[in-house]
């Protein structure tokens, strides 16, 4: 039988009623006004409020890095974070990374090197990548791979991807 | 994930306001640990209350030559601050080789040393666990225990800490300043997290209802000699199975003063001062590294799976003392063990 832990609350006394709290984010440069319960992880109301559905879900225990978003420019894995906790907060996922139509050049450097095989995994590669090279951290290969441990690639397209953000970086001049 | 109400504190004095008065709510701030204990059911808290915007996120000079970092620096911003990179190194270095980066973006200072156990029976609800539920029985003593205590443990639980900061600020000699319904008051570091003895359920001697404020370094940071070795199942991203932090002091081939601390082997940081002491005034060679392992591992016992830490950590120590005393910290991006 489960056994649950005896912090905060024993038995089956009720759960507090569904409290919606209203919270103000710019996602994409899009300022959105909403209303949320504060149980709800900022990933789940990216795909399941807002349909943005490029954030993808792996584990949903911040081990494989697939959710990663930019909160505030920072990269971060959006499945443990309460979105009610990031009021007033700028938030860019896959789907504002590209430019007047066209592709940022992380998207670009990973189709060019082919860094990917299935692409589950791909949204938070490039958006880990880009929350890489605002840091201005990592220069050497080992310094990306090491930078990038929190992006896991079942496919192992991990060759790929160290080239395609090397590629990037130099486009970019190291520059967000 | 449960419901749970949620409040946001808007300074210190009111996040212990908001505690007192909800009892079985829960502070967050980083959140990394905490939600997801959450999701499997292991904390339960009926309400949450929100630290993250209380104004304890700069890191300052002390007027004794040390350093004060506030609670909710994160942990990403605290390892490449320019004054722990110059002083404090082992710091910055241990940091950074814990989780991934987008953790560490959100970790915070603070949560860092109230994160709790990966044991995988603790995490398991259908298994017994008595830091989770007390009176349980312990399901690693003769389960899968591969990662779990070799010193200091008890019949009631052989979890480790999981922490790699708090195994460099052990080394240190760091302090925790905590604010709580009855004040201030400050933590030497070695008394800040517990052995499991027979509560297990108790990481720390912080008592309910009180916040880490912040976490000060003393002056002597160790920053030409230092160094922290990680061993794990991967090369990046993974629990320690065996962590060193080494600080010399080192005058013509002499050790003047000594820091050792372990991670991955204990409940806490794993920091014996004798061991310290016996080092001082030898020469800084393989033979005194040898003793000060065997010193320092004198009592550690395995339970099966995890019998090779033992000789690991001896390795290690060795290791580590080396690279300190060739001023050749262990780089964290570079795997290759010198």
């Amino acid at each position: 039988m489960a056994q649950a832990s005896t912090t905060g609350r024993s038995g089956p006394e009720a759960m507090p009623m569904p409290e919606k709290i209203p919270v103000t984010l710019t996602i994409n440069g899009v300022e959105r006004r909403i209303e949320i319960a504060p149980w709800t992880s900022l990933l789940d109301l990216l795909r399941d409020r807002l349909d943005l559905t490029g954030t993808k879900k792996g584990c949903d225990h911040g081990q494989c890095g697939a959710c990663t978003v930019l909160l505030d420019g920072r990269r971060i894995n959006s499945c443990l974070t309460l979105a009610v906790m990031h009021d007033g907060a700028a938030i860019t996922t896959i789907e504002g990374l590209e430019r007047d139509g066209a592709l940022h050049p992380l998207q670009q450097a990973f189709i060019d090197h082919d860094a990917f095989q299935c692409g589950y995994c791909t949204p938070g590669q490039i958006c880990s990548a880009a929350g890489l090279i605002a840091e201005g951290k990592a220069r050497t290969a080992d310094e990306i791979r090491e930078l990038m441990s929190g992006n896991i690639c079942r496919c192992a397209a991990y060759p790929n991807i160290v080239a395609a953000i090397q590629q990037a970086m130099d486009a970019m001049g190291g520059k967000p | 994930m449960i419901n749970f109400a949620y409040a946001r504190a808007g300074d210190a004095t009111d996040a212990i306001r908001l505690m007192a008065a909800a009892p079985g709510a829960k502070f967050i701030a980083g959140g990394t640990n905490l939600i997801d204990l959450m999701k499997v059911n292991v904390e339960r808290p009926a309400r949450l209350i929100d630290i993250s915007r209380l104004p304890l996120k700069s890191v300052e000079e002390t007027a004794g030559g040390g350093l004060r970092i506030g609670a909710l620096v994160p942990n990403s911003d605290l390892a490449y601050h320019p004054l722990i990179q110059k002083r404090y190194p082992l710091v910055g270095s241990a940091i950074l080789a814990g989780a991934s980066q987008q953790l560490r973006n959100m970790a915070t200072t603070g949560g860092n040393l109230l994160q709790r156990t990966r044991c995988a029976y603790f995490y398991d609800t259908a298994t017994p666990c008595n830091k989770r539920q007390p009176g349980s029985g312990c399901a690693a003593r003769e389960g899968l225990n591969r990662g779990h205590a070799i010193l200091g443990t008890s019949e009631h639980c052989i979890a480790v800490h999981p922490s790699d900061m708090c195994v460099a600020l052990a080394a240190l000699a760091a302090e925790v300043h905590v604010l709580g319904p009855k004040g201030e008051r400050r933590i030497a570091f070695a008394d800040f997290h517990r052995l499991a003895g027979s509560t297990p359920e108790r990481d720390s001697n912080l008592d309910p209802g009180e916040i880490i404020t912040a976490v000060e370094l003393p002056a002597k940071g160790f920053a030409a000699n230092y160094s922290y070795l990680k061993i794990r199942d991967r090369l990046s991203y993974a629990f320690a199975l065996i962590s060193v932090a080494a600080a010399l002091e080192v005058e013509n081939g002499t050790i003047k003063d000594a820091r050792l601390a372990l991670g991955g082997v204990a409940h806490k940081p794993w920091r014996r001062p004798e061991v310290e002491a016996a080092l001082k005034g030898e020469r800084a060679d393989e033979a005194v590294f040898a003793r000060a392992a065997d010193l320092l591992l004198h009592d550690a016992r395995g339970f099966g799976h995890n019998d090779f830490k033992i000789d690991l950590a001896r390795r290690a120590i060795l290791r580590t003392l080396g690279q300190a005393a060739r001023g050749e910290p262990q780089s964290q991006s570079d795997k290759k063990i010198r």
